[in-house]
């Protein structure tokens, strides 16, 4: 299955390790991620704070470049999803806005192909698959599941999954063998940008996520989207640090707990880059070759 | 030579202010038809109707187009006007120069060319109206009241105290309703049962009340003053002649299930009467619930039973019963929280409803009056209450507001902070509303008395953190986020129609509003009449209601059936559907068509005259054509619009009458 990956502008930079291990399974598993030729900022969070039409307008050029591939796009970054699921949303409901649309991109997008989320097309076409590529069942691996605000929301037209109570990353951890802990912090605000902006607001807000996952007898948060990712992962020590008990909480991208589980080496999946010790857990756990072992060269 | 008198109405400045009312007299004057035309400020009046009389009289008028407000409004008026004059009350036609003219627009010169539009139209229709006569039908004196709850209860006795017979129907084992599960009535904090038990005792030893419990209504056929109503009575399994109501079978019953009086806080037998105050107070078996019934063994309530009222072989009945009028008074359902993600999607057994905590609270409740969380049985000592779950909120409920949840909430908070030494009650609101008497004085009390607290702001979510409900919420006058450590949280959880209301509406043949509530015949002047003559409402089934105010509305429905039973016939409406048999081709098109089921095809047997090419003349052929039953049809039109060959006509909305207002045009 082919699609239009669009990678955003996290993928190569803070969220390296999401697009790593999407590139590394996604051939795996049948999905041909095909980057989008020549494509845009899509905007994100300050378009759409200063120009209502141009937010739609930017992930509208992008879309416009996909629908003429005859593809869907595939979305990794949450933020990038929805906006371009608001722009196709806008099209689809105001023959106004489609006009005007068209003309500020000046290319025709009729909103043909449906904006998919990266996890989507996972849950969607590979599930099977990947239960036959599993050679390492994380078994035993207790894992909360972190949405945030934005993989299920607005409900208008973010309809994969459920507001209050998503279940697709948890659909994953199940299918790689591990165990989702139902925790009630699954689509709490991660702060976005405010961690540092506004540090005391910022850092509040993700200090309540670790709290709840730590109380909830996780032994690492799964997530979906870059931003996420690096407020939870990088943010992590510095809140441990304040209230003088580490979290040791690991941050992992669903993509990269499927490449472990498929027996990628984790380096391939980025894992090694993480503010939190991340390989630590997995060796714990012998899903992969303790570091020792793998420096002498001798069998696991 | 018709003469069509033209009364043009200032309304005071309503429509004078818009439309030049002097003008629109002077024009009429040159219309073909008109031998009269005058205006007047309020025509509506004494003097105005007494002008319009005199103008009768002195220029031999024989139709008379009054431009006014909406007909609505005051056609019943200048009908009876006219009438006094001596003409016939349908040859008064009504041009709407208000609602439909001077509230809707505001250029003064368009609108008065408007108006004249309004009029000549009115004045073309007025030269091909036809008198029209009522005929009249029997009124049968008995009455039905669909629904035991208090507003059921209520009408029924209010009925049954002018001497006429009622029969109530409920379909539960017992009359009474949720206010039967109700501990304590705002503003003044009687005990439900002590106001509500003696009542029903009232309707079960009344002599012109005949309670048809366990019982369903299963088809509605006829129309005013003669419904023939199809009852179905569910089996009980218990002869309810027999029975002495020992209630020794539901003790020895091994089959247990949830109760639903209890909101399923508590198990009662399969062989049960729902409270220990029921009415009737004999046991029905639950078939879904009973051992025997899903076994083939058990049998123990019949081998106890010292009067042999048990019978296994029980079937249900179907019953036809002619009555004069009918009261609908089917009660409310609550909105299921479990909707809620938010709230935990009725995951988390601390987060009750409303309705819950009445049971809770109620001294004969599954927790004998003592507030215990459904959990581990604990004191809550922090209650939190959420108000507007389902009412107010366009994306998970309804738009409406419930309008008893302000009072009930106040009322539960009260309770709590009188019951619960140390306790704290924290009330979300969005507004407070508390439109009856006594009842911001009932609202005052709770914050000033008794220190609940209220916070002004929705909850946004509430999860579970060691063992407790953490409820996360704004607060929105101070501006920020506020956390609760509750041990207990009520919803006041949106009224809502019974989840079969439009399916019932349908077979009775009245109709219902966007929230599958039944629709008043208008909001503000027939606030009990239905749009089906000879039904109509009392209580919740109509919109969300509190006590006093379904017990207000049961009286006036009351009312309106005894007026109705204490003639013996009535005069109908003559605007209805006319078939013209020799246009009819028989298609049954209109049938279906007929929200009143008012339209039945009928076989006709005539001579053909003439040579025709299917026969000889003067043979005898038969035929299907339409039949409108004058007593069902309410004049809504929607066959004749449907007729393919035309044969189907509106009597005072002529499909003539109608083209020659176009025309005018």
């Amino acid at each position: 299955m082919r699609y239009a990956y669009y990678p955003g502008c996290s993928l190569n930079s803070s969220g390296l390790e999401y697009n790593m291990s999407a590139q590394a399974i996604a051939p795996l598993l049948g999905i041909d991620l095909f980057e989008l030729p020549e494509w845009n900022c899509c905007g994100a969070s300050s378009a759409h704070l200063q120009d209502h039409t141009l937010a739609l307008a930017l992930p509208a050029r992008n879309l416009a470049i996909g629908e003429d591939l005859g593809l869907s796009l595939a979305i990794p970054c949450a933020a990038c999803l929805s906006r371009c699921k608001a722009t196709e949303h806008a099209v689809r409901s105001s023959e106004e806005t489609h006009t005007l649309i068209e003309s500020l991109i000046d290319r025709p997008y009729t909103a043909a192909y449906p904006v998919k989320s990266l996890l989507e097309v996972f849950i969607e076409s590979s599930m099977d698959l990947l239960q036959d590529k599993i050679t390492k069942p994380l078994t035993g691996l207790k894992a909360a599941a972190y949405y945030g605000c934005l993989q299920a929301r607005p409900t208008d037209y973010m309809d994969m999954d459920d507001p209050e109570y998503p279940q697709t990353i948890d659909i994953i951890i199940e299918a790689v063998g591990a165990e989702p802990v139902d925790w009630a912090h699954k689509t709490e605000c991660c702060g976005n940008g405010h961690p540092t902006a506004y540090p005391k607001i910022g850092s509040r807000l993700v200090n309540r996520i670790l709290k709840q996952a730590e109380i909830s007898g996780a032994e690492c948060i799964v997530c979906a989207c870059p931003m996420c990712f690096f407020n939870l992962d990088m943010r992590q020590k510095a809140l441990g640090q304040k209230r003088g008990r580490p979290f040791n909480l690991p941050v992992y991208y669903y993509t990269q707990l499927m490449g472990i589980a498929m027996g990628l080496p984790p380096q391939k999946l980025g894992i090694d880059k993480h503010s939190v010790n991340a390989l630590d857990l997995l060796s714990q756990k012998r899903y992969i070759p303790t570091a020792g072992s793998a420096a002498e060269g001798g069998p696991a | 030579m018709k003469k069509v008198g033209v009364f043009v109405c200032h309304c005071g400045t309503n429509i004078a202010q818009t439309v030049n009312c002097e003008q629109l007299a002077e024009a009429a004057k040159t219309l073909p038809g008109v031998a009269y035309s005058t205006e007047y400020k309020y025509m509506c009046s004494d003097p105005g109707q007494t002008m319009i009389k005199k103008a009768i009289e002195e220029h031999n008028l024989d139709r008379v187009v009054v431009a006014a407000c909406s007909p609505r409004m005051h056609e019943a008026t200048f009908r009876k006007c006219v009438n006094g004059a001596g003409l016939n009350p349908y040859l008064l036609e009504i041009a709407n120069i208000r609602e439909q003219c001077s509230w809707v627009h505001s250029d003064k010169t368009k609108a008065t060319a408007k108006a004249e539009d309004l009029i000549r139209m009115a004045v073309a229709k007025a030269l091909k109206n036809e008198k029209l006569t009522p005929s009249v039908i029997p009124i049968h004196k008995r009455a039905l009241v669909i629904g035991g709850g208090i507003a059921g209860i209520q009408a029924a006795l209010d009925i049954a105290d002018t001497g006429y017979q009622v029969d109530l129907v409920e379909r539960e084992p017992s009359i009474g309703g949720k206010m039967a599960q109700i501990d304590k009535t705002f503003p003044t904090m009687d005990c439900s049962a002590c106001i509500l038990t003696p009542k029903m005792v009232d309707a079960a030893q009344h002599p012109n009340i005949t309670i048809i419990a366990y019982s369903e209504v299963e088809k509605v056929e006829g129309y005013v003053g003669n419904f023939d109503v199809t009852i179905r009575r569910k089996a009980t399994c218990v002869d309810p002649v027999k029975c002495t109501g020992c209630g020794l079978c539901s003790q020895k019953c091994p089959s247990k299930t949830d109760s639903e009086f209890e909101c399923n806080m508590s198990q009662r037998p399969a062989i049960y009467s729902p409270f220990p105050q029921a009415i009737p107070n004999k046991p029905v078996i639950d078939q879904e619930a009973c051992r025997y019934f899903k076994t083939g063994k058990c049998k123990i309530c019949q081998k106890i039973c010292a009067s042999d009222a048990v019978n296994f072989e029980d079937q249900d009945e179907l019953v036809t019963i002619r009555y004069g009028a009918i009261v609908v008074a089917t009660g409310y359902s609550l909105y299921d929280y479990n909707q809620y993600g938010e709230y935990g999607y009725g995951q988390y057994p601390d987060v009750i409803s409303g309705l819950d905590f009445e049971r809770l609270v109620n001294a004969s409740g599954p927790t004998m009056g003592k507030i215990k969380r459904p959990s581990d049985g604990q004191e809550p000592k922090t209650v939190v209450f959420i108000k507007c779950v389902g009412s107010r909120d366009a994306n998970r409920g309804h738009d409406y507001c419930s309008r008893a949840c302000c009072m009930y909430t106040a009322k539960h908070a009260t309770m709590v902070r009188d019951k619960i030494k140390d306790s704290q009650a924290v009330v979300f609101y969005m507004d407070i509303r508390t439109p009856g008497k006594n009842y911001e004085e009932f609202y005052l009390r709770a914050v000033e008395e008794y220190g609940v607290t209220y916070v002004r702001g929705r909850v946004s979510r509430i999860y579970m953190e060691s063992g407790n409900l953490i409820v996360q919420g704004e607060d929105t006058i101070l501006g920020t986020q506020i956390l609760v450590v509750a041990d207990m949280v009520v919803l006041a959880t949106a009224m809502e129609a019974q989840p079969d209301a439009a399916e019932f509406a349908r077979k009775i043949g009245i109709t219902f509003d966007q929230n599958n509530f039944f629709n008043e015949a208008h909001p503000k002047l027939r606030p009990v009449e239905t749009f089906s003559a000879g039904i109509y409402l009392a209580g919740a089934c109509q919109g969300p209601k509190d006590i006093p105010d379904s017990v207000a509305q049961a009286g006036a429905a009351a009312a309106k059936v005894v007026a109705l039973l204490s003639k013996d016939e009535m005069a109908t409406e003559p605007i209805v559907a006319e078939v013209n048999t020799n246009h009819c081709s028989g298609c049954g098109f209109c049938v279906p068509v007929c929200p009143y089921k008012a339209i039945s095809l009928k076989t006709l047997t005539e001579r053909v005259h003439g040579s025709v090419a299917w026969g000889p003349a003067g043979k005898e052929i038969t035929r299907q054509v339409a039949e409108v039953n004058k007593g069902l049809c309410q004049g809504c039109g929607a066959c004749t619009v449907n007729c393919r060959s035309g044969a189907l006509d509106l009597l005072g909305f002529t499909n003539e009458q109608i083209l020659a207002e176009v025309d005018s045009l």
